[in-house]
């Protein structure tokens, strides 16, 4: 679903990515782990369309980026540690506007279903500016399933949310898993990341240096793979 | 939720790419726009007062005389406007950004420019209204007769050049950490074309200039207009990604 191949990117003097391959299945679940300034976030911004590549080729679904990007991201989701919502519009007005940009069919039955999934159809008339970090994180996931895309990207998802908003986005994250989509997460969330994903990669000075399924984890655990990773 | 989850994958998709949906998105950026702007009024009420204080300290710094007041009115009307258009410029960007909502319009299956053109229109609408509220103000003030047509198809026109470029550069510095500074130094030399025609065609209807000497400038802020829109409507996307 997901082919990197080689791929490198440059600010100016400094390259954060330095050849970077990486490979997902169809309906896999992909643990994004790294130090911070490993280029997780630059990364996923290359995925989602939002940062060219300086280097190397990058494929999602079939497609090509940079040049098919409208169609890769026709079947993308991303959330990241911003809402990327508007405050001064209600719950429903901001789906309802992701949906128009969109281009989809009934809009108002599929609003409905997407609140309802991420339990804040009570609360669709509200501004969302009046919700909690842990609701708008909710609605992120919400408007990042409307067009319900075939492959999701989640960056640092947990930031700022406390138990009671974390436990609530494990559900819905369970729930767009286990629709069949393939995921790529980063997070600094160990417990988390090994609770939801099927494979953990490390993403360590701009390159993937270690990689386990969650079936080879079994006789050790994350944190201890995780170090392992960072020492080597 | 798992109930709920398995119907929401039932849903007919349209992925038919992008056909027709160039209009839909535009449409889509300034509805979002009006509405957030009508229920919050952040940006429009910045914009209003700004102008209006302008207005009113040039009418107590200058102390003119009818007919001097007559020959500067173009200057003032179109500092005023400069002024209050790179607030509110400013401001629509800057909230597109704060919670990363301008990365949500970026990741829309549309082409980009469809983005350009809706933020354009809704900065369009503020800017427009500001000068309706403030063109009324200014008469009673200076004592001026503002409403010939000819006068407010040139503030239409240099309105829409200034949006233009404004939102094409407001795109460039939001992204920067000195945006509110940026954008002015960036704007005005660019619209410095634009300005001055808008200047000599407002002065020109209001002293009663010949109709072929008016042309001229309206001639080239159509120009402005046209050039200016159709270079950020190409390089946009260049202008937003990384």
């Amino acid at each position: 679903m997901i082919t990197v191949k080689k791929l490198v990117k440059r600010f100016g003097l400094k390259t954060v990515l330095r050849g970077v391959d990486f490979d997902v299945q169809p309906g896999e679940f992909v643990a994004l782990l790294g130090p911070n300034g490993a280029g997780k976030t630059t990364f996923l911004r290359i995925l989602a369309s939002l940062s060219r590549p300086s280097l190397g080729e990058v494929r999602i679904a079939g497609y090509h980026l940079p040049s098919q990007a409208a169609q890769v991201r026709a079947r993308l989701g991303v959330v990241s540690h911003l809402p990327l919502l508007y405050g001064d519009l209600t719950a429903e007005e901001n789906l309802r506007f992701y949906a128009r940009i969109y281009n989809l069919a009934n809009i108002e039955e599929r609003i409905t279903e997407v609140l309802e999934m991420v339990d804040l159809d009570t609360r669709r008339r509200d501004l969302v500016r009046t919700f909690s970090r842990g609701m708008q994180q909710r609605l992120a996931i919400g408007r990042a399933v409307l067009h319900d895309p075939e492959v999701m990207l989640f960056d640092e998802p947990y930031t700022g949310l406390d138990q009671d908003a974390s436990s609530m986005l494990d559900d819905v994250l369970k729930t767009v898993a286990a629709q069949g989509r393939t995921v790529v997460m980063t997070s600094h969330d160990l417990a988390r990341a090994e609770d939801l994903a099927t494979r953990f990669d490390i993403l360590s000075h701009g390159v993937i240096s270690a990689s386990a399924s969650r079936g080879k984890l079994k006789k050790t655990n994350l944190l201890s793979f995780y170090k392992q990773a960072l020492a080597g | 939720m798992v109930n709920k989850a398995t119907k929401i994958r039932s849903m007919p998709l349209d992925r038919s790419l992008p056909k027709g949906n160039f209009i839909k998105a535009v449409t889509a950026v300034v509805w979002k726009d009006l509405r957030a702007e009508f229920r919050s009024r952040e940006l429009f009420s910045a914009m209003l007062v700004f102008s209006l204080l302008i207005i009113l300290i040039f009418n107590f710094a200058l102390e003119l005389d009818v007919k001097t007041r007559q020959s500067v009115t173009a200057g003032v009307l179109w500092s005023t406007f400069a002024f209050a258009g790179t607030l509110g410029l400013n401001r629509s960007m800057a909230i597109e950004k704060d919670q990363g909502c301008l990365d949500g319009l970026l990741l829309a299956p549309v082409d980009r420019s469809a983005i350009y053109f809706g933020k354009v229109i809704s900065n369009l609408v503020f800017m427009l209204i500001v000068e309706v509220i403030v063109l009324p103000v200014y008469s009673i003030l200076y004592s001026v007769n503002l409403f010939q047509p000819g006068l407010l198809l040139v503030i239409l026109l240099g309105s829409i050049g200034y949006v233009g470029v404004g939102t094409l550069l407001s795109a460039m510095s939001v992204q920067t950490r000195t945006r509110d500074i940026l954008l002015p130094i960036l704007l005005f030399p660019v619209a410095i074309p634009v300005l001055l025609a808008a200047v000599k065609a407002s002065n020109g209807f209001l002293t009663g200039a010949e109709v072929a000497d008016i042309l001229v400038p309206i001639n080239l802020l159509i120009a402005y207009d046209v050039i200016f829109i159709a270079v950020a409507f190409m390089v946009f996307d260049s202008v937003v990604e990384e």
